[in-house]
């Protein structure tokens, strides 16, 4: 999750002292709420299941969703003691009551015959996916004492956290309370890393998640490498159609007719890795013909001369060649932005580590943006809010002299989050430091991470791997310990202070009980706590301890938010003309069109046009994407999601396809320029991809055995992404650079 | 020709047993009770036909084998209907309703006269191996000789029943307007001739008359002309229609379906029979089974290719590739 | 006398299948069985592809061929508002309503009757939408009386060019798709 300064201190909880005295004090002001939650059983768990269970008729029970990372407030029904179906809370902003696909499926994460039930030891090698079952005394017992003799032999630096979600939030606090923090996540450095990065070379900000999008007041939407539509983030496909239904001009730029391309104003079909060109060439046209908001720009912008001095070269006549797109089009597209601002919104996409200068044109999407004038505007881009809810005052962490393991020598100036390549690298390396323990929550790297021989080279470096998920993933597969974590709607999580168009604090208790040995992960984090002597970190009894103590200070009643799941707060400004500061946190305390700080590291300060390798004879470039019925590599064992779309396919150019003596429905093998051939796919001849790409959707192509309905279904893109490139301003993973060819059946 | 490569993409999420990529709701059952069930509408004809006639005077007129035969082979038929059920333990929810738009309605209760009519029939002439056996049948077979002029009235209800049931097979498939292939009103005559003609080739066989053997040849080339003359008439109807009708006919004058019909329907089930059967009953050649088990064969194989061929013609624009 | 009817933006749909997703939860809809489905039709030469997602179900015609066809009543128009529903325990599975529909809506359930997409009447009867109406994420779909010119079906059926699927299959289908 981003960490930008302004919110740290909300969510961390850092460095709040309490003696003795002050806290036994605690416990008494908390006396009735205590009682209470000493009602509800130490564990929560068997008293919140066993208590529907023999209820008759239908409860509805709020919560929300973990199938993605958005966090839908949603309601959960179970008839007669078992759960039904879930469907949106009404009361949430984010979702407006409905969810996306992934979440109305989230019973399939229940019911899920394959996944985690009890904590598992591995019984051979690493990978051989054989284990033996354990207890959780032994389990953890086993992971206290490695890390133990981690610390004492390479200090608690030596561990590392990947986690990814909120539900990861007790394990973070864990790690930091160990001494450790490194502590990263693959959504900077392998997803949006590279757009924040640009945004805040810009403006100062990230774009955050959700996005601060105003796509629903946006007369004109630009979607340059952006899929909405099957990237399913509910706000940002509801807004979507909103917008496209109030008749917003809507152009698309993608290699592929996706389904936004298909309702566009304006479609372009770009040639893969030329994006920078044609942002460039947009730029170039709103300066020289002037149709750029001069008034914002004069107001807001530093170094605007330079910056037009800079781009004067880059015609639409320059980017015709590289781009494949007509200047005429190049012209009009950009003449039709200018029609509409400030509310025109170039969106700034979400997974951007493309080509290696991703985070350079994520730069130049916020300068085209900056040139609209809609940074803090209606239609542009909004300043989210939040909820005043005090984190848990906490002893302070341990300090540690070393830096970070991710990011050594400050190598990649810019990066404010840590860089799971980055932890890969040393852990392989041992530079700065070794780094002898991994922790993975939530995500599965082999399927996240590209270059997956690289991970496993770095996992047969660790002393220590512990696995804490829900479903036996390929990581998984790799760990020392696998600790079944129950599904979100089993359990309590930490509360989600949103950060949006209107403040809200949202809860995610349990509808159903765990149907085997599987664990929240806050019991796990506080019983690990224990056993690590850590126990005064998590002072707590039990999470709903935890949660009360936090609302009860915000001024917010617990028991309201349990029935309701989601407490809103009053309406803030979000746009300047409401109120809130037009001052951007940059060196110039302006939007930075030309950047000194770049300059002086070395770096481009305006945008720079790379252009990418072609694709050797016989191959064409890998792209992949998302298909709104499923999340990365962690739905695939959901029976209820797969019924929906149970296998990839690669989307291939129908004359490419017939010159192959292809034809939809066969299955072919794709292989890479490295030779890595992958699982049979089915194929796609279609019209809508251009003739020197293909393009499948991430997250299949499963070969944990142990995951029995995913397994070999469809192809993994992660598994042929054996290159990629590295992004020199903040580390980014660039995995557009691979290449496949077809291996045909015989 | 018409439909092919339309630059169209039709995907769909849907995948439906039975349904998709294609309707194959049902496999052998239903051609199998198809030609059944016209084989014995044929063989009532017959009998009705020999009864109002007045030819019934031998006791070896074929007109009294055709019963226990026919009960037979319709009990083969419904046995075949009732296996392609999906909800066989709710069966009998037929008898409780008529619904006049359903042809299979119509049908369950027609089999239901069916039945008493061959009986009936049967009784006119009980032979003595199973007489003996079961004595209450000769003396229900005497009861119902007494009765005034009664082979006459068997002769008219078996006609009836025999058309009904002949033409009702057809009509079951062309009342589904949805598959084009169906959607011709001429199936109902189609079947009925053709059930007449495959009735004649087995009747033939078996008689032991050699006139009525004769009479039975002469008359399965007439039927077997008008067969082909009807099924002309059904691809002129489709040709002349609309594009999914085309593409339908399509499927069995040259796409994939083709071979199957052209050898086994029409050459090995129409043609050489009739020329065969020309030739012998003109006296060149011998009356052998050869020609009439191809007819028969042919009878079945035209219902099985139109049954298959019909569930994969289809309203929409294209099969979808999902 | 009402007569129920669904209206689908498809400028809006985006293809998603939250209402497949909707639908098999709330209706319990066995594992591999589709009572909606997506389909997208894509139409020219590349890059000039002209795109419709739909998302479709049984049209609940209002004259249909599937009740028509039906030989014990089974399959029959509900008294409210033109709904097509099946009884199951009249079912004998003879499959003939699953060739007779020209959308191929029909299937046969696991425990042997003809099934399919019910309106939800469950939940209409009790107020409510439909659930693949009420999921919706791109508010695309909408559901009401056709015989209330103020009800949102009407209503965008005044205001909006439309067409249904197949019209010349002759079941007058009761789900128009807004263009």
């Amino acid at each position: 999750m981003f960490d930008s300064l302004r919110h740290t201190a909300a969510h961390d909880g850092y460095g709040v002292k309490m003696d003795s005295i002050s806290r036994r004090k605690f416990l008494k002001i908390g006396g009735t709420s205590l009682a209470l939650t000493a009602a509800a059983g130490p564990l929560g768990k068997a008293a919140a299941g066993s208590s529907r269970e023999n209820v008759r008729g239908v409860q509805k029970i709020p919560t929300f969703c973990d199938l993605c990372f958005w966090k839908c407030g949603a309601i959960a029904y179970v008839e007669d003691g078992k759960l039904w179906k879930v469907e949106g809370n009404p009361l949430d902003p984010l979702s407006q009551g409905r969810l996306c696909p992934r979440g109305s499926g989230g019973v399939g994460a229940h019911f899920d015959p394959d996944r985690l039930k009890y904590p598992l030891m591995r019984k051979s090698l690493r990978g051989k996916e054989e284990w033996v079952q354990v207890t959780w005394d032994e389990a953890l017992t086993f992971i206290a004492d490695k890390m133990n003799k981690i610390k004492a032999e390479h200090g608690p630096e030596a561990m590392a956290l990947f986690s990814h979600g909120i539900g990861g939030n007790f394990l973070k606090h864990l790690f930091k309370a160990y001494g450790s923090a490194n502590i990263g996540a693959p959504s900077f450095a392998q997803c949006r890393g590279p757009r924040d990065v640009g945004f805040r070379l810009t403006f100062g900000e990230d774009v955050a998640s959700p996005e601060r999008t105003d796509i629903r007041n946006a007369r004109c939407l630009v979607l340059i490498g952006s899929h909405l539509g099957e990237n399913m983030h509910n706000t940002q496909v509801q807004e979507f159609s909103e917008a496209v239904a109030n008749g917003a001009s809507l152009i698309v730029v993608d290699p592929r007719v996706s389904v936004a391309a298909g309702k566009a104003k304006y479609y372009l079909p770009i040639k893969p890795g030329t994006d920078m060109a044609l942002l460039l060439a947009w730029m170039n046209l709103l300066v020289s013909e002037k149709l750029y908001n001069q008034a914002y720009v004069d107001r807001y912008g530093f170094g605007f001369e330079q910056f037009a001095a800079e781009i004067q070269p880059y015609t639409p006549e320059w980017a015709y060649p590289e781009t494949g797109i007509e200047p005429e089009l190049i012209r009009a597209t950009a003449r039709e932005m200018a029609r509409y601002l400030p509310a025109t919104l170039i969106h700034p996409g979400r997974h951007a580590t493309w080509y290696g200068d991703d985070t350079q044109r994520s730069r130049a999407i916020a300068l085209l943006n900056a040139l609209m004038g809609n940074w803090g505007v209606k239609g542009g881009f909004y300043y989210p809010v939040s909820m005043e809810v005090p984190a848990y005052p906490y002893p302070a962490y341990p300090h540690s002299d070393r830096p970070k393991v991710d990011n050594p020598d400050n190598r990649y100036p810019f990066a404010h989050e840590v860089n799971t390549n980055g932890i890969r690298k040393a852990t392989i390396s041992g530079v700065p430091y070794p780094v002898k323990g991994w922790f993975v929550n939530a995500t599965n790297l082999i399927h996240a991470l590209p270059d997956e021989q690289e991970t496993i080279r770095a996992i047969q470096n660790l002393d220590l791997l512990v696995v804490i998920d829900v479903i036996p993933a390929e990581i998984a597969g790799w760990a020392d310990v696998v600790l079944p974590e129950s599904v979100y709607l089993e359990r309590f999580d930490d509360l989600n202070v949103e950060w949006f168009r209107e403040p809200f604090v949202a809860l995610r208790q349990p509808v159903v009980a765990a149907p085997h040995d599987q664990k929240p992960n806050w019991w796990i984090a506080k019983k690990l706590a224990e056993k690590l002597g850590l126990g005064h970190y998590f002072p707590w009894k039990d999470v709903e301890e935890y949660l009360a103590y936090r609302l009860n200070t915000a001024g917010l009643d617990y028991g309201r938010l349990k029935r309701e799941g989601i407490i809103r707060g009053e309406k803030q400004p979000v746009y300047f003309a409401e109120g809130v500061p037009d001052v951007f946190p940059t060196p110039s305390g302006k939007i930075e069109f030309y950047s000194l700080q770049l300059a002086q590291a070395g770096f481009d300060p305006v945008p720079k046009y790379t252009q990418p390798a072609p694709p050797p004879d016989g191959y064409f470039r890998l792209l992949f994407g998302r298909a709104p019925v499923h999340s990365f590599s962690r739905t695939q064992s959901n029976r209820v999601l797969m019924d929906m779309l149970d296998e990839n396919e690669v989307w291939i150019n129908q004359d490419i396809a017939t010159r192959w003596g292809l034809k939809s429905g066969d299955y072919i093998r794709l292989k890479n320029q490295d030779g890595v051939i992958s699982n049979r796919i089915k194929v796609k001849a279609t019209e809508r991809i251009r003739t020197d790409c293909v393009y499948i959707i991430h997250g299949f192509g499963h070969n944990a055995r142990q995951l029995t309905y995913a397994y070999q279904k469809g192809a993994s893109d992660a598994q042929l992404i054996t290159r990629y490139k590295t992004d020199p301003i903040m580390g980014g993973t660039a995995m557009n650079v691979n290449f496949v060819t077809f291996e045909l059946e015989a | 020709m018409l439909t092919e490569a339309k630059m169209i993409e039709l995907t769909t999420t849907r995948h439906n047993e039975l349904i998709d990529p294609f309707l194959q709701v049902w496999g052998w059952e239903i051609p199998v009770y198809l030609f059944l069930g016209g084989l014995v509408a044929g063989m009532m004809i017959i009998a009705g036909y020999f009864f109002i006639k007045g030819r019934d005077e031998g006791h070896q007129c074929i007109c009294y084998q055709i019963p226990l035969l026919g009960m037979a082979l319709l009990s083969l038929g419904m046995f075949a209907l009732f296996l392609d059920l999906e909800h066989k333990a709710y069966v009998w929810r037929v008898y409780t309703t008529f619904e006049i738009k359903s042809p299979m309605s119509w049908g369950s209760w027609i089999l239901l006269l069916v039945y008493p009519a061959l009986l009936v029939n049967f009784l006119l002439h009980v032979p003595a191996w199973i007489g003996d056996r079961l004595p209450f049948l000769k003396h229900g077979s005497q009861k119902i000789q007494s009765i005034n002029n009664i082979k006459r009235h068997v002769g008219k209800v078996n006609l009836v029943l025999g058309i009904m049931l002949g033409t009702y097979t057809g009509i079951l498939l062309s009342a589904l307007g949805a598959r084009p292939l169906w959607n011709s009103a001429i199936l109902g005559i189609l079947f009925l001739v053709s059930g007449l003609s495959t009735a004649s080739a087995l009747v033939h066989m078996i008689a032991r008359e050699r006139s009525e053997s004769e009479m039975l040849a002469r008359a399965d080339n007439l039927f077997l002309t008008v067969e082909l003359f009807i099924i002309a008439l059904f691809f002129i109807g489709l040709l002349s229609s609309t594009e999914v009708q085309i593409s339908s006919a399509m499927l069995l004058l040259t796409g994939p379906y083709a071979a199957v019909f052209w050898v086994f329907v029409i050459l090995m089930g129409i043609v050489i029979p009739l020329l065969i059967q020309n030739l012998s009953v003109s006296h060149r050649i011998q009356h052998t089974a050869v020609a009439p088990i191809m007819v028969i064969l042919g009878g079945f194989i035209l219902r099985f290719v139109l049954v298959q061929a019909g569930q994969y013609s289809h309203y929409l624009n294209a099969h979808f590739i999902k | 006398m009402a007569r129920f009817a669904m209206v689908i933006d498809t400028k809006k749909c985006v293809g998603c299948m939250d209402c497949v997703v909707a639908c098999k939860t709330e209706n319990r809809v066995p594992e591999g069985f589709n009572r909606d489905w997506i389909t997208t039709e894509a139409r020219g030469k590349f890059p000039s592809v002209q795109m419709e997602i739909r998302s479709e179900r049984c049209n609940h015609c209002d004259n249909p061929p599937c009740v028509h066809c039906c030989p014990t009543g089974a399959s029959h128009v509900h008294t409210l508002g033109g709904v097509v529903l099946v009884h199951h325990d009249l079912c004998i599975g003879c499959k003939a309503c699953l060739a007779s529909c020209p959308y191929d809506a029909r299937f046969i359930h696991p425990e042997g009757y003809a099934d399919k997409c019910t309106f939800c009447i469950h939940r209409v009867e009790k107020g409510m939408d439909p659930a693949c109406v009420s999921v919706c994420p791109t508010h695309c779909m909408y559901f009401g009386d056709l015989e209330d010119p103020h009800s949102p079906v009407s209503r965008l059926l005044m205001a909006r060019r439309y067409h249904a699927i197949a019209p010349e299959a002759g079941t007058d289908p009761q789900i128009y798709y807004l263009i």
